[in-house]
């Protein structure tokens, strides 16, 4: 199970570092989260103990906060821009 | 009335704060009422205590009214206390009542003036703060009022803050003056640990016990008093602030450097007057100072073209007699002449307000003429304000007390043939200035329009002044023109009493006759060169250009002390030290060059950054150990 969410995590993060669209680089986000509730479950399992499922719930929560953001950030950066390259806004640099 | 002794500054401090809090607030009538109000109620208390300390004179010849202790450590016990004697009650009259004028006539002044609530919080505070100076009863309280004075003084230079010139001439006014307090704060020190007081009684009656005539110490404490004095009266050699202190409203220039604050030297001889004749030495200086000033400021004013600036220079001479009186021991005739001054040069510099509104702001008495017939309220009181500075014999205030000190400088023990000559070139040249300014301004042909004509609360102050520069001679006559020494019989109570003369009464008509004829010089000379029907052209020379810029004083200073340390601190701008901190704030720079490169605003480019730091993390944490 730990092995699965290693490749979850690479998946992930390879998602993250290649996609330039904006939706999908959320998903990978999303991806890499579960992959790590994902470990702390295998652990959770591994030793009998429930903190690791109390942390995948506060994981869950914490996603959903994430995404929310993200996605009305998303929805104010397609207003501006009629695209969703995440590299159209390096423009926004200091 | 002695209980309501604070009352008399505390009306103007009162409407100060206010006037400065919610002043921006209020109704330009509302705010007059409340600036000029204030020093009238003031005016007001002060009469009425005067009034009662002359029908009943108390025990001591003094009230002292004990309101708090300041502060209590290790035996210095500073009080805030007022300390009322005939010294503060002649200077205490003055300042309410010629500031109360003054006051009145600024309500016109500066009534189209944006900022009219804050000059009046400002004049308050300064008449609140004066009061204090001269109300004092130990010299921490008086040191107050006079850091007070100085700040008031500065504000109101500045007062039209937006032009550079007024904001230096400020500056310069609060950073020479600061020459001569640090003297005085020092006299202070000096005074608190030798003699263990401040209150100024006490310390003269200690000096006395404890002080040898001529010791060291005397000297010392006399002569860092006497910086103090030169600074704020505008002496040599701190005399450079004054003519340029002129940047601020006229009504200022009345009151504040003319009137009452650059009088406060005087006051503070006067009131320490058991120092300076322990250290004679010091008491010469304080002669020679006011002779010296005396005479140069008066060739300055002879060259000057602003209407203000020669009667900036005028006050510096007049403060020069004063000196001079006190120098020579006449103590009750500098007082005598501070408060003929105080009238006639407040009603001349009010009366230059009127011309100056009169030509547009333009102060140049060159491009002036024929104003005779379209202000006579301004020409006569620039006519008897002017014979008064001038002298005028029998008539003016400013010829009785003129002549006490010239007759102290003749016959007094301390005086000699150099004083008197000194004062009666003074008093030439001032009589020649004073006429020069009244035929320049109001005789020959028109050259402008004028664009006002007072009113009443500008004509009003003008009238009850010019009656006082003439009346208020009447106070103390010498013996045989009528013979009533009253101001000095009253104040001999608390300064030593005039020296008494033996002479003939021939000499002393003779002096007299001598000072007229000194007038009549003056005079005589400016209708010669200035006369209505001549063609006046301004002359150039090198003299004449030596005395516009007050003798090249401000050159020398600019040349002695500026220039060496702008050369000290252009130099220490970049030595080793600095190269330090510039070295660090360049290697800061370059670093932040490097750093800016990463900010690239891709996400991908971050990303890829926070997983690449987070494996070489974990891979320290699981291989390094």
């Amino acid at each position: 199970m730990l092995n699965l969410a290693v490749i979850l995590f690479a998946l992930g993060l390879i998602g993250l570092l290649t996609r330039r669209n904006l939706i999908f680089t959320l998903m990978s986000v999303e991806v890499m989260l579960n992959a790590a509730g994902l470990a702390f479950v295998a652990g959770s399992y591994q030793w009998g103990k429930p903190d690791g499922q109390v942390m995948f719930l506060f994981i869950l929560a914490m996603a959903a906060a994430e995404v929310s953001v993200g996605l009305a950030l998303l929805l104010q950066f397609h207003r501006r821009e009629p695209t969703l390259d995440s590299d159209t806004a390096s423009e926004m640099k200091g | 009335m002695q209980h309501l002794l604070w009352l008399i500054p505390a009306f103007p401090f009162t409407s100060a704060v206010v006037l400065a809090l919610t002043g921006s607030r209020f109704s330009r009538r509302l705010i007059a009422w409340l600036g000029t109000a204030s020093i009238a109620l003031s005016a007001l208390v002060a009469i009425l205590t005067a009034a009662q300390f002359l029908q009943s004179p108390p025990v001591g010849n003094a009230w002292t009214q004990h309101l708090w202790v300041w502060m209590d450590v290790a035996g210095f016990r500073p009080e805030i206390a007022f300390y009322f004697d005939p010294v503060a009650l002649v200077m205490v009259l003055v300042v309410t009542f010629v500031g109360f004028l003054i006051h009145l006539y600024s309500v016109e002044y500066m009534r189209d003036d944006d900022g009219f609530a804050r000059f009046f919080a400002y004049m308050n505070l300064f008449v609140a703060a004066m009061l204090t100076l001269v109300l004092a009863n130990n010299l921490l309280l008086l040191y107050l009022g006079w850091e007070g004075v100085g700040l008031c003084s500065f504000l109101l230079i500045g007062f039209w803050y937006r032009e550079p010139a007024n904001v230096r001439a400020a500056n310069k006014a609060f950073l020479v003056t600061r020459v001569g307090d640090t003297a005085m704060a020092i006299g202070l020190f000096l005074i608190a640990t030798q003699l263990q007081t401040l209150d100024i009684q006490e310390l003269m009656r200690r000096a006395n016990e404890q002080w040898p005539i001529g010791s060291g110490i005397a000297i010392a404490a006399a002569a860092l008093l006497l910086g103090g004095a030169v600074g704020k009266s505008a002496q040599l050699p701190l005399q450079t602030w004054l003519p340029d202190a002129m940047a601020g409203p006229t009504p200022t220039s009345a009151l504040i450097h003319a009137a009452t604050m650059v009088t406060a030297g005087v006051y503070l001889i006067a009131r320490t007057n058991a120092l300076f004749i322990l250290a004679p030495q010091v008491q010469l200086a304080v002669a020679l100072i006011g002779g010296a000033t005396m005479l140069l400021s008066a060739c300055s004013a002879i060259a000057q073209r602003d209407l203000k600036r020669v009667l900036a220079y005028s006050t510096m001479s007049q403060i020069g007699y004063m000196f001079l009186a006190l120098g020579l021991g006449a103590w009750s005739a500098a007082l005598f002449h501070f408060m003929t001054h105080a009238f006639f040069k407040a009603l001349l510099f009010l009366a230059a307000g009127v011309v100056i509104q009169a030509m547009h702001h333009d102060q140049d008495m060159f491009h002036m003429g024929g104003l005779r017939s379209k202000l006579p309220l301004a020409f006569w009181s620039f006519v008897i304000g002017g014979s008064a500075l001038a002298g005028l014999p029998l008539i003016t205030a400013g010829f009785f007390s003129k002549d006490l000190i010239l007759w102290q400088a003749w016959a007094g023990p301390n005086g000699n043939g150099w004083f008197w000559i000194a004062g009666m070139m003074g008093a030439t040249m001032t009589s020649f200035y004073t006429y020069r300014m009244i035929l320049l301004v109001f005789y020959g042909p028109e050259k402008r329009e004028i664009s006002y004509k007072p009113g009443a609360a500008a004509a009003i102050p003008l009238c009850v002044l010019c009656v006082l520069s003439v009346l208020g001679g009447y106070v103390d006559t010498p013996p045989d023109f009528g013979g009533v020494p009253a101001l000095s019989n009253f104040l001999n109570s608390v300064v030593p009493p005039l020296n008494e003369v033996h002479v003939g009464p021939i000499t002393e008509i003779i002096t007299a006759l001598c000072a007229s004829a000194a007038f009549a010089i003056g005079l005589g000379f400016a209708y010669f060169i200035y006369a209505p029907w001549r063609k006046i052209v301004p002359r150039e020379d090198l003299l004449l250009r030596l005395w516009y810029s007050g003798w090249g004083v401000d050159w020398l200073y600019d040349h002695l002390f500026a220039a060496p340390f702008r050369f000290v601190v252009n130099r220490s701008a970049s030595d080793v030290v600095d190269a330090i901190y510039t070295g660090l704030a360049t290697l800061a720079d370059r670093i932040s060059l490097l750093l800016r490169v990463t900010q690239s605003g891709r996400i991908r480019l971050y990303a890829t950054g926070v997983a690449a730091g987070s494996i070489v993390l974990f891979a320290v944490i699981l291989f390094a150990r």
